[in-house]
This record gives C-alpha cells, structure tokens and sequence, in this order.
C-alpha cells in the first residue's frame, strides 16, 4: 500500500510496515536536549544507572537558552550537561553556537533520519525530508541510552501550497495564516505534509521557518520531500554524500489536504496571546511597540536578516522602540559579519545579541516590562513568554520586523521593499 | 484508583509558561522549588490553594507549547490528583503518562471552580458531588495505560528492560 513520508520513514526504521494508528518502537538517528530539558534527562538516566549514549556521535548536548548564563543556577545546570558530554562522548554545542535547531540542520541532520528531541521546535528538522519531533525529558534520555523510541505512527494532513509569493510576503506569512486557519489545535497529533509548486519553489530558509512552526498547529511533525533544493543545501553544509530522496508515493493516504494559494497572502500577524489569534498586517497596524526581536531559531537565517538588513539600511529604528538582533547560529553570525549585515543593524539603533534562544523564552537578553509590547519574529507568543506575563507579543516576519523598528509601530514593510 | 478533591478551573489554551514559566528557568534544576509556582500565569493563587488529591480542570489544548517535562512534573508534585480537560496538547499529555501524572479527556463544562469532585482514574469515572452528575472520561490508549500502570516511562523500562508496549 502506498505510504505517507512520514510512514515511509517510520516503517523503515522500526523493521515494520506501519501506518497511521500504529504503534512502533522506532531506531532513532539522532537526539538532542537543551540546557532547560538536558539536566532533567541526565538525572533520569542517573536513576536508571544508564548514564551512557547509544550513538554519542548523533547525541547532541545544547547550551542555548540561557547561554551565556544569567546565574548561578543556571551554570550549575550547564554542568551537568558539560559533565555529560565528558563522560559519554555526546556532542556539546556550546554557548557560542546557536539554537538547536538552526544547529541540527546545519551540521547534523539528514533526509530519511529520525530525530528526538527535549524541544517542541524539534520538528525543524523536518524541512530536510526528515522525522524529527519534540518529546520531553524522560522520553528523550530513554531515546539517548537506548537508541529507540515509541511513537505512534500520525495522520498526515497534506498542505498543498500554490502560486507565487507576493512581494514582502514570506513563508512566515504563510505558516501564521495557515495556523490562524486550523487553529493551534488543528493538527494536534498529526504530520503535516507541505508540499505543491509554492513548496517546490522555496528555499530551505522557507522550508525550515515553516517546519519549525508544524507544533503551533499542535502537530507531531512537518515534513517536506528531499528533493533538489534539499541536496544542494547539504552540498553547501559539506554532507551532500547523505542526501538520498525522500518523497511520498503520488497516492499515499491524507486525512486532510488543504489547499494554500500563497499569491493572496498579505503580510501575517499572531497577536497576543495565541498563536492562531493572526491578523492582516492592515488591521493592527499603528499599535505601539516597544521591543522589535529580529532572530530565533524560527526566522535568524541569513535569509532573514538580509531582508530586514535591506529594510533598515540607512535608517534608524524609532527611539521609543528598541531593537534586538539574534542570529540562529555563529554560522548565521558570521555570515553576517562578512556580508555588513551586522554593520548596518547597530548603524540603525539595533543591539546584536548573542546566537542562542535567550529572549524568545523569557530567560534572559531582552524580557519585557509590564505592559510593553514587543513584535518578534519568533515562533510563539503564549503570555509570560519573554519573561512576563504582563507583556504582548506580536509575530511576524523579519520584514515587518524590521519595518515596526522604524515605524515604532506594527507596520507594513511593503512601502519599504 | 479513587482520587476526591475540589476543581480549580482553568480556560483554554493553558500554555507550558503559564504552568512553568520561562522567567523561573533557573528553577527547573530544583523542581520541589518550581512547584510552588505552578500555574502561577494562569492563578497567582493556585499553587498556594491547591490541597493533594485536588483537581486542574480546563477546556481545550491544556498544556500547549514547550516540551517542558516539568511542566507535568510540578502539577503532580503540587499534588494534583489528575488534570480533566476537553483536550490536551501532544507532547503534554505525553509527558504527563511518563511522569505519571494522571490526565483524562473529558467534557469539563460541567464542572466549576470549587466544585467537588471525586474521580476513579482507571475507570474514567468522574463524579460531580457538587452538583450530583457523573461525567465518563475518555479511556486512554492501551500504550499509555500500559506505561501509566508501570508508574511512568522510566519505571517501564527499568521493569521491562526495554519497551514492552504490545497489549
């Protein structure tokens, strides 16, 4: 019978013929855990007296959400993930080198592989014809001992997108509005299968902002072919020798298709305090801003920040709104730097913070004050997300990132491009 | 398992940071600590309220965002009997059979705040005193009864030397 991706990928890794509804226990390819989820993952492998790594080469340790550490506490927690690391041979990604899903793309995922991870975000991975899911602590150190996992094998719902993006809209207006469309609980426990010519058409910065926003619709994955684009991303990262194609069979079974023709999309906004409460960039703008966050592992590729580096350029942000810059890894920071990026966002009012998660998750490097406001191009924006339960957060793209950093207020890049 | 105590009620949407916030991060290494903050976002009052054997009752979507175990983790330490809501999140309710913390899938609309309640989790049977009606929760996956009746996911394996999932 024909197969999903997402049940091509399980069947072969669990030695099953598997379908949505099955239960398999799966080999996985590779797991990561973070400095909020790695600790609690070490200490239940202590618990279990199996403080060891079945693929340490595969098993990645990373220090981003508080790094570099605001306190005491939290550098005790580091570690624990150092201490790890030193003993089982498993990766340390340290302070300096991104978020983790920015980093598992770059340099350790491939097409047909599974990927656990302590991480909702996990799913990013997806973008490169991968499973990768988010799982919590106890599931993923299981995963690290043991090089297994159990999953139930999902539905897919299949996103055809079509037509050509209009300009100043992007792939994050699209994965806003089509989580405005189903809801954040739309896809609860289902795979979500992007496809169709728009998808065909997008490069991987594209592919991984909307894989990487798959849990927003409550999803278990987000999944795309491996296709062209995908080995000329991997000849790029220095592993195309792992690029094999990944595709579904032309009829394999959908539980839903929608269809998204992407040449009607207006510029997406999620407002405050759910993901799926989005609006068109028209209907909020004018409200007051206080904290523009450009980065995060959702949109602080290099693709993002040439866009709001093109909009910024020669201007500088209003005074009453401050500006942060967060590349997703040194590689994107680096990149930066060679190509002036850098240059012109300080030139424009920004302050550039270090690669890793800190403001997204409330942690550190840019919380809110009571009833500020702050529009991030990150991936969610739950209440007492960056740090404060009386803040709002605003989500867009890096372009109307940027141009609400001129303006002070939610505004619409277009008169900008 | 017959577990009595009254209803906190909560809306829907019930995010991860509004039951383990981010700004206590660094608490997450002293869980003991942290559950004293649970769902602190949602109820200030709640975690300084809440009597063992009490119950979180919400609508839709209870535990959305962050693959957070402590999430789950601090509810039951807080001494939670089971969280009822019309729907929970994926790697939440995943979460929460690992930690061992009961969760059922039932209609919460009609249940109130401070109602009392006493509830048979094996059973899905949940009994409204309050207001004198019975309300059957939707029985959980075999795997997940399976895993909940080991005492979680690491006492699973621990027990079986690996998964041993098949009914």
């Amino acid at each position: 019978m024909s197969k999903t991706i997402v049940e091509k990928i399980l069947s072969e890794h669990s030695g099953t013929d598997a379908y949505a509804g099955d239960i398999v226990v799966a080999d996985i390819d590779a797991a990561l855990v973070q400095d909020g989820t790695g600790p609690l993952a070490v200490q239940q492998l202590q618990k279990l007296g199996m403080e060891k790594a079945a693929k340490p080469e595969r098993t990645v340790l990373f220090i981003d959400h508080a790094a570099p550490s605001p306190r005491k506490e939290l550098s005790n927690a580091h570690k624990i993930l150092r201490d790890f690391a030193a003993k089982t041979g498993a990766i340390l990604s340290d302070i300096n080198e991104g978020v983790c899903h920015q980093r598992m793309v770059e340099d350790y995922m491939n097409p047909g592989e599974v990927l656990i991870g302590a991480d909702s975000h996990t799913c990013t991975a997806g973008a490169l014809g991968a499973f990768a899911t988010g799982m919590g602590s106890t599931d993923v150190a299981i995963g690290i001992a043991s090089g297994k996992t159990w999953l139930r094998v999902p539905e897919t719902f299949k996103v055809y997108v079509t037509g050509e993006f209009k300009k100043g809209v992007y792939p994050k207006d699209l994965i806003l509005h089509f989580i405005g469309m189903i809801g954040a609980d739309g896809a609860t426990y289902k795979a979500l299968e992007f496809c169709g010519p728009a998808v065909d058409a997008m490069d991987m910065s594209g592919r991984f902002t909307l894989a990487n926003m798959a849990v927003e619709a409550g999803a278990k994955a987000g999944l795309f072919a491996s296709d062209e684009t995908t080995r000329r991303y991997l000849e790029e990262r220095g592993r195309g020798d792992k690029w094999r194609r990944v595709v579904a069979d032309p009829d394999a079974t959908y539980e839903e298709v929608f269809e998204i023709d992407v040449s009607e999309l207006e510029p997406t906004i999620s407002c405050p305090h759910t993901v799926d409460n989005t609006k068109t960039v028209g209907e909020v703008a004018g409200t007051k801003i206080d904290q523009v966050l450009i980065g995060t592992c959702t949109n602080g590729r290099i693709e993002d920040l040439r866009i709001a580096a093109k909009i910024l350029e020669g201007k500088t942000r209003n005074p009453n709104t401050r500006l942060l810059i967060c590349p997703a890894s040194a590689d994107v920071y680096l990149k930066a730097i060679e190509e002036g990026l850098i240059a012109k966002f300080i030139a424009a009012g920004a302050a550039i913070v270090n690669p890793g998660c800190g403001a997204c998750v409330g942690v550190h490097a840019g919380i809110l004050g009571d009833g500020e406001a702050c529009l991030a191009t990150q991936n969610r924006n739950f209440q007492g997300r960056m740090g404060n339960p009386e803040g709002f957060i605003y989500l867009g793209s890096p372009a109307v990132a940027a141009a609400t950093a001129i303006e002070g207020t939610i505004a619409d890049p277009r008169k900008y491009l | 398992m017959q577990i009595k105590g009254k209803a906190f009620k909560f809306g829907d949407s019930i995010s991860t940071d509004h039951i383990a916030p981010g700004r206590l991060f660094h608490l997450r290494t002293n869980l003991p600590e942290l559950a004293k903050h649970v769902l602190e976002d949602a109820d200030p009052e709640f975690a300084s309220k809440v009597q063992p054997g009490d119950f979180v009752v919400a609508g839709k979507n209870f535990g959305l965002g962050s693959s957070r175990e402590h999430a789950p983790t601090i509810i039951k330490l807080a001494g939670v009997g089971a969280v009822l809501a019309q729907s929970f999140a994926r790697i939440f309710y995943r979460n929460a059979i690992n930690v061992g913390l009961p969760v059922l899938i039932c209609d919460t609309t009609q249940i109130d705040q401070g109602d009392e309640l006493e509830v048979d989790v094996g059973k899905g049977e949940i009994k409204n005193i309050t207001k004198g009606i019975a309300i059957q929760a939707k029985s959980l996956p075999a795997v997940m009864i399976k895993i909940l009746n080991d005492g979680g996911l690491l006492e699973h394996f621990r027990k079986h030397g690996g998964f041993a999932l098949d009914a």
